[in-house]
């Protein structure tokens, strides 16, 4: 008789993981979003905030190769340019981290798996920015590629991660274009500047591509994220599809993509590109790209740095608190 | 302080939900959410954040957990009334279809 009270319990909760699996399978089959107060499956759950906290660390670490180029920006307009959006990848980490919030873990959480060295960032970030044309690459490939990968993820099943993911790509275009902007500029200036541009794309190239993730039967994941919606297209499909954008715009730079096996596949509709070097991928995710240790570096030391002024702010509202409800007793 | 391990909720500033409203004669709309320590800091860092691109003439803040909901859970008792009342909307008057000005 003892163990009798704890039976009903038990049934009444799976009862309630039934129901609520049920309808999680009825709003995905309905293609629908999950909101954060809906049941949702642990997998899921867990799934969506490594996504999405990850996607919120490559857009603050993702600030600091362009952000090292703010000073020696050629103009005032591009110092301006470089700046606002140095400016919008911050706010693209705010949202995304706003939106994963919204599956409970806290922010301050995700930020220390950050510092901790314990999440991961998008690859690209790791290589370093070498020249001016960097900038122009990175606008043109890096954010172009993001583009490709974050439109179909407005879509997603999550809510907030979708409109988290409206902001953003709204946003991505203007840092596409300016980037682009940047090579053109230098492809039609001087030979010096062209050989800059073209050195800059050459560099970019590949690890733009990487950036879409492993190849189809290489990614055991996607297969889970497109049941859920998560995920719309596979890796390479989205990838061939980017190639095949920048194979056009190549032209109107005036400069060359450096993929000697790059054609359009009349009988499967496809772009072909070379093969990736997917064991560089893997070393510089597993923390053993040029740039990795340097950024880890500046983002503790930047998050050192904002210590006092994050005291500042609460010391401040303390103190304003106190006053208004001095001013409230007075009156 | 800004080493201290984490998950330390004392550290954290409180979560604000942020609507802003886009123009003269619309009303405020659920932007997102962001930390601030306080109400005022809270409307900057919106202002900030929700409004690079004069996205907004005006803003409000309000403390997340302010925010009442409704349970997603009865979702099928709690907005039952209106099932069935079709009577409510035009579309239900169909005899009077072709009359002008109606
Ligand atoms: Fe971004
Ligand atoms: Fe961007």
């Amino acid at each position: 008789m003892a163990a009798a009270p704890l039976q009903p319990v038990a049934a009444e909760a799976s009862e309630e993981d039934r129901a609520g699996q049920a309808a999680f399978d009825r709003i995905i089959a309905d293609d629908s979003r999950i909101e954060p107060t809906d049941w949702m499956p642990e997998a899921y759950r867990k799934t969506l905030t490594r996504q999405i906290s990850q996607h919120a660390h490559s857009e603050i670490i993702g600030m600091q190769p362009e952000a090292n180029w703010i000073t020696r920006a050629p103009s005032l307009k591009r110092k301006s340019i470089l700046m606002a959006k140095v400016q919008d990848e911050a706010g693209h980490g705010l949202y995304l981290y706003s939106a994963a919030e919204t599956l409970g873990t806290p922010r301050d959480v995700l930020n220390q798996q950050l510092l901790d060295g314990k999440a991961k960032y998008s690859s690209i970030f790791n290589y370093p920015a070498r020249s001016w044309a960097d900038m122009g690459a990175i606008g043109w490939l890096v954010d172009g590629a993001a583009i490709a990968n974050q439109v179909p993820l407005c879509r997603a099943s999550y809510g907030p991660y979708g409109r988290a993911m409206v902001r953003i790509c709204k946003e991505e275009s203007f840092h596409q274009r300016q980037g682009f902007e940047i090579l053109l500029e230098l492809s039609h200036g001087t030979p010096e500047q062209k050989k800059m541009a073209q050195d800059a794309v050459n560099r970019f190239y590949a690890p733009a591509l990487m950036m879409f993730g492993p190849p189809d039967d290489d990614s055991p994941n996607s297969k889970q994220s497109m049941a859920w919606n998560i995920k719309r297209f596979s890796n390479d499909e989205l990838r061939q599809r980017f190639v095949g954008m920048i194979a056009e715009q190549v032209k109107v730079l005036g400069l060359t993509l450096p993929d000697p096996e790059l054609r359009f596949d009349e009988e499967t509709g496809k772009w072909i590109h070379m093969e990736l070097d997917w064991q560089e991928f893997k070393d510089v995710i597993a923390g053993r790209g040029p740039c990795n240790a340097q950024r880890l570096e500046r983002r503790r030391e930047a998050h050192a740095n904002g210590a006092w002024v994050r005291e500042a702010a609460r010391a401040y509202a303390q103190k304003a608190g106190q006053r208004k409800m001095q001013k409230a007793g007075a009156a | 302080m800004s080493n201290q391990p984490m998950g330390n909720q004392t550290n954290i500033w409180p979560l604000w939900e942020v609507f802003v409203r886009s123009s003269r004669g619309l009303s405020h709309v659920h932007a997102g959410s962001l930390h601030a320590p306080d109400a005022e800091m809270a409307l900057r860092n919106a202002r900030d954040l929700y409004t690079r691109r004069n996205e907004g003439v005006s803003i409000w803040v309000v403390p997340s957990e302010a925010i009442t909901a409704s349970d997603p859970d009865a979702k099928g008792s709690f907005f039952e009334s209106p099932q069935g009342k079709d009577y409510r909307h035009a579309t239900y008057y169909t005899k009077s279809e072709g009359v002008k000005h109606l």
